[in-house]
């Protein structure tokens, strides 16, 4: 009996022994792949990372959502980035999406502007220049003044593709910041505005879409309609290696918590 | 001893022709790496298509890349400011320089420093906090960010270099030349504008200069309150982008073909700005003789 608890605890010990050694002395590279919106919270959590592992090396290729489901598909990375949801075909060739985070965009106006509720629909429209004034929506009769970011930013790509507005919009001022589209916002009673949600300030108004008030819990339960998921894409079957598995875990952990809030994205974990 | 001070001037001049060459080996590199990279796009895109195509869409799924638009914007933009810009500061130099009395002078030429002092973003901020919601409800426009809110914020902007070199030019003036107008009887003012002035014209016209070059390369303060999207500058009230900020605006999250032709957008600035400088130095040679 002596014994056999002797071998166990040497067992285990061995094995902690051996876990131990593997999480000091991880080395390698984790290579990632995919959506360049998620170039932020995935360059901040690589920092993070390597910071803790020295000899570990991250790599992020920004080549787009679809590319990179394409690029784990086909073994030509460790971790797929996505900024939309898996597709139902996708899933079924053994694809696994682990959600990392929410990118919520709040739609912000003037605190002067009556308007509280907007359809995404009605969002469109705005944007695309059909609906030019606020009386259309049931504000008060002012010229609705455009505002968005500069192209190439994160935030416009994830508004434009969100509310299908791609290439559409007729922008009065693009700006460079998302502090500038908040003060820009709130000079100016007619304009309206998109900023991610985490930096929304009490100088601006964030309208409600369809109903509902943007907020970390509408944005986690997907009742907020501009929204998008940061996908983990990883496939089924195929073990990732202890590297690639250490910083998946570490970036689906609470510990990553406050690097991705940072990121300006809501954690989903 | 007459050996060792050879010696240390030998020394002493090397250091001065270093000192010299670094200014110039800056400008070469600067020159010759713009070049580099400002030339593959203009090749991709076509040299016409790049200057006088009228859209700039760099991340559409069909991209367009003319910057008409911004070159447009910036000479307007220019041309604003120094129409604003050059009779205040130059009116306020004459004042300074031979009206105003020792007092007044000290105050306001310390005013005119810090006026040059104030960083380019405090400007931009002031300018986006009071005149673009000022335009706005002034002309009663939807949005104040545009080419007009621009023009004023350069024309101040470069108040501080016109007037400094003006002042500078006017008091270099002899006073014979000033004795003798005033002898002949003519008044204070006639003297100032008929002779004073002629006679600083080539500093006051290098206080231009310099306030030209000041107002083309500007980019934060007008990437503040000319509301950047890439519109044809056909009114003051448009919003407009310049060449500074395209270049600046789309800079950090650029790639591939969109970030080469930010670098052509930088060569054109700096061919601008070459122009401008050996345009105007040919007009003051000519006037000098």
């Amino acid at each position: 009996m002596k014994k056999i608890i002797c071998i166990a605890l040497a067992a285990v010990m061995a094995l902690s022994l051996a876990a131990c050694g593997g999480s000091n002395s991880l080395s390698g590279k984790v290579a990632t792949d995919g959506s360049t919106s998620m170039e932020k919270v995935i360059g901040a959590l690589k920092e993070t990372f390597e910071g803790e592992n020295t000899g570990v090396e991250v790599t992020y290729n920004p080549t787009g959502s679809s590319s990179g489901i394409k690029a784990v598909q086909e073994g030509r990375c460790d971790i797929g980035l996505s900024s939309r949801a898996l597709k139902a075909e996708e899933k079924e060739q053994g694809l696994v999406g682990t959600v990392l985070a929410y990118d919520g965009i709040a739609v912000i106006v003037n605190p002067e502007n009556t308007v509280e509720d907007l359809t995404v629909e009605q969002i469109a429209s705005i944007y695309k220049g059909e609906i030019t004034n606020w009386s259309e929506v049931g504000g008060i009769d002012a010229g609705i003044v455009l505002i968005g970011r500069e192209a190439g930013s994160g935030t416009r790509g994830g508004f434009e593709e969100i509310v299908g507005v791609e290439d559409l919009c007729q922008y009065r001022q693009e700006l460079t910041s998302t502090g500038d589209v908040i003060t820009a916002v709130s000079q100016n009673p007619g304009a309206i505005g998109y900023a991610s949600l985490a930096s929304v300030k009490d100088t601006v108004k964030a309208i409600k879409v369809g109903g509902v008030a943007p907020s970390e819990e509408t944005v986690k339960d997907e009742t907020y309609a501009i929204q998008r998921p940061f996908v983990l894409v990883t496939k089924e079957g195929t073990a990732l290696t202890e590297t690639a598995q250490a910083f998946f875990d570490f970036i689906t952990s609470e510990a990553a918590r406050e690097v991705i809030s940072a990121a300006g994205v809501v954690p989903a974990n | 001893m007459k050996k060792k001070s050879n010696l240390l001037e030998h020394i002493v001049h090397g250091i001065f022709l270093i000192l010299g060459l670094i200014t110039v080996g800056c400008v070469l590199v600067i020159t010759v790496y713009l070049v580099v990279s400002g030339i593959p796009a203009i090749k991709e895109i076509g040299l016409i298509d790049f200057l006088f195509g009228e859209k700039w869409a760099s991340t559409a799924s069909e991209p367009a890349y003319g910057i008409l638009p911004f070159i447009l914007t910036s000479i307007y933009g220019t041309a604003g400011a120094i129409a604003l810009g050059v009779p205040v500061g130059f009116l306020t130099a004459v004042y300074l320089a031979k009206a105003a009395s020792k007092k007044v002078k000290e105050i306001v030429g310390q005013a005119v420093s810090m006026l040059a002092g104030i960083p380019s973003v405090v400007y931009g901020l002031v300018g986006m906090m009071v005149l673009v919601p000022g335009i706005r409800k002034i002309f009663n426009v939807p949005d104040g960010a545009s080419l007009l809110a621009s023009i004023i914020v350069l024309a101040i902007m470069i108040l501080p270099s016109i007037i400094k070199m003006s002042v500078t030019a006017l008091e270099a003036v002899p006073k014979e030349y000033e004795d003798a107008s005033l002898a002949l009887g003519a008044t204070p003012e006639e003297t100032w504008f008929r002779v004073s002035v002629p006679a600083a014209k080539s500093g006051i016209a290098a206080a231009v200069v310099l306030g030209v070059g000041r107002a083309i390369g500007e980019a934060m303060a007008v990437m503040m309150v000319a509301g950047n999207a890439a519109n044809m500058p056909d009114s003051l009230f448009q919003s407009v982008r310049f060449l500074t900020t395209a270049v600046a605006s789309e800079m950090s999250y650029s790639s591939g073909l969109q970030r080469q032709a930010l670098f052509s957008i930088a060569l054109v600035l700096f061919l601008f700005i070459m122009l401008i400088n050996a345009v105007l130095n040919f007009f003051l040679k000519g006037e000098k003789k």
